[in-house]
């Protein structure tokens, strides 16, 4: 019988149901990591860009199924630098392999390589565009530490506008009943009107504000993200902002319990060092979700569980 | 229009037999019109004017082919360029049917993704999109997901 190949290369790809699935995998796989359901198998890990974190904790998840990796660390020694198209190089790699984990620096690389390739590809990141492990990551770090997908109080923090991961969560998010979502972010870095909109048509609620102030203590979930320098036209205009958007140990006395701080990591100042011994910090945490949500990812995709 | 500018253009622009007349293309897309439906690529015989007066337009272009007849997702790929543009199909002489164009929901091949970044500004790919928006246009790309708009609308 003839079988779609299933791939996962923008959060929107998946319903609810399959997020839940993921969820109820990646739990699975948290209790027992190491399960040999990949034995005999060939993944390639395939990043065009250089992504230690992403591609450490993928080649993570795949040795602790078992499987064998093959790939590209570093792009700069590969066949890309002799001028080979993606086409060509997923054609090569889709014949070798049973399952194509890519980075790629260009927007809608991964979606082109799922059309080539005849092995499911899944999106390890393509430029500015999506991130969908990470998302889902995201997901379950907040199932984890609040029991809970729907009823949640999200605040996103920092650059709203060209940061991917709030946006593919907000999307994943609002899968879910009443939720509430409150921006925190510079009038330059905004969250996009066509997010907003999104929210409005489902009729969620959410909150702008310019200050970050003691208004999180109404938050579950603390979502910070680096406000990058590199986004600004006008210097000045980011020398205004970058030490606005810091959380720190204090402003987190008066938030409630179960609040928890994640940042898709790498930070830079945004978060400071005094807030890393808080019950509230989750980030490192999150990190470590990664590689449970990836072996899940892995054996949904596969059909493997 | 005065009424001999009128004798003018029909003496320019004779009547064909049977064929389609496209009226309304805004003049500066008369080209791309061609391109686009691939004008320029067959044998029957074509007569077109441009930068003729039009009161909606401004200075609007007509194309005459002789023989020939659209189907509708033919046409419709015009409608990204000349949304107003109108058909008259005429058989012997007389025009037997009037259509307009529509913006189909799917472009695929016709448009530049407007994103620098996009694999298929990189790579040989055929582009595609979602029209998301008729009115104002708005195209998602189906690779990079961005939205290309009427302002940054380029034909390949």
């Amino acid at each position: 019988m003839y079988m779609k190949k299933r791939d996962l290369i923008s959060i929107t790809d998946y319903s609810r149901e399959e997020y839940l699935r993921i969820m109820e995998l990646a739990a699975e796989f948290e209790k027992n990591p190491n399960q040999d359901l990949l034995k005999g198998k060939v993944v390639a890990s395939l990043f065009f860009e250089p992504s230690t974190r992403t591609r450490l904790s993928f080649e993570t998840a795949i040795s602790r199924l078992g499987g064998r990796i093959i790939g590209i660390a570093d792009p700069g020694s590969s066949s890309v630098t002799k001028g080979e198209t993606l086409h060509d190089t997923i054609k090569m790699v889709t014949n070798y392999a049973d399952l194509i984990v890519m980075r790629h620096p260009l927007e809608g690389a991964a979606r082109y390589a799922a059309e080539v390739a005849t092995v499911p590809v899944i999106n390890a990141g393509d430029g500015a565009n999506q991130h969908p492990t990470q998302t889902l990551l995201d997901m379950y770090s907040i199932l984890k530490t609040q029991g809970r997908l729907d009823n949640l109080n999200i605040f996103m923090v920092g650059d709203l506008k060209y940061g991917r991961t709030v946006h593919s969560l907000l999307m994943a998010m609002s899968e879910f009943e009443n939720q509430i979502f409150n921006f925190i972010a510079p009038e330059e870095l905004l969250m996009p009107e066509e997010y907003k909109i999104h929210l409005r048509e489902r009729g969620i609620r959410y909150f702008e504000h310019l200050e970050f102030t003691d208004i999180i203590s109404a938050a579950d979930i603390i979502y910070m993200t680096r406000v990058q320098k590199e986004r600004f036209s006008d210097p000045i205009e980011y020398e205004k902002v970058k030490n606005v958007y810091i959380l720190r140990e204090k402003m987190l006395r008066n938030t409630k319990s179960n609040v928890r701080v994640l940042h898709p990591l790498p930070r830079v100042n945004e978060i400071h060092t005094d807030v890393d011994s808080s019950e509230k910090a989750y980030y490192f945490e999150q990190a470590l979700n990664g590689v449970f949500t990836r072996e899940a990812i892995i054996a949904h995709i596969l059909g493997l569980k | 229009m005065k009424d001999s500018t009128k004798k003018k253009l029909k003496l320019k622009v004779s009547a064909i037999k049977d064929g389609t007349v496209i009226d309304h293309i805004p003049a500066q897309n008369l080209f791309n019109v061609i391109t686009i439906l691939g004008l320029n690529k067959i044998d029957n015989q074509i007569t077109f004017g441009t930068n003729l007066e039009s009161d909606k337009l401004g200075s609007k272009a007509i194309i005459k082919v002789s023989d020939k007849f659209f189907a509708d997702d033919e046409i419709n790929k015009i409608a990204l360029i000349a949304p107003h543009a109108k058909l008259n199909i005429i058989r012997d002489y007389m025009v037997t049917e009037k259509r307009v164009v529509e913006v189909p929901d799917n472009v695929t091949g016709i448009v530049k993704c407007f994103n620098p970044k996009c694999i298929t500004n990189n790579e040989v790919i055929v582009t595609r999109f979602r029209v998301i928006s008729k009115e104002p246009l708005a195209l998602k790309c189906c690779y990079c997901e961005k939205i290309t708009d009427e302002a940054h609308l380029k034909v390949i």
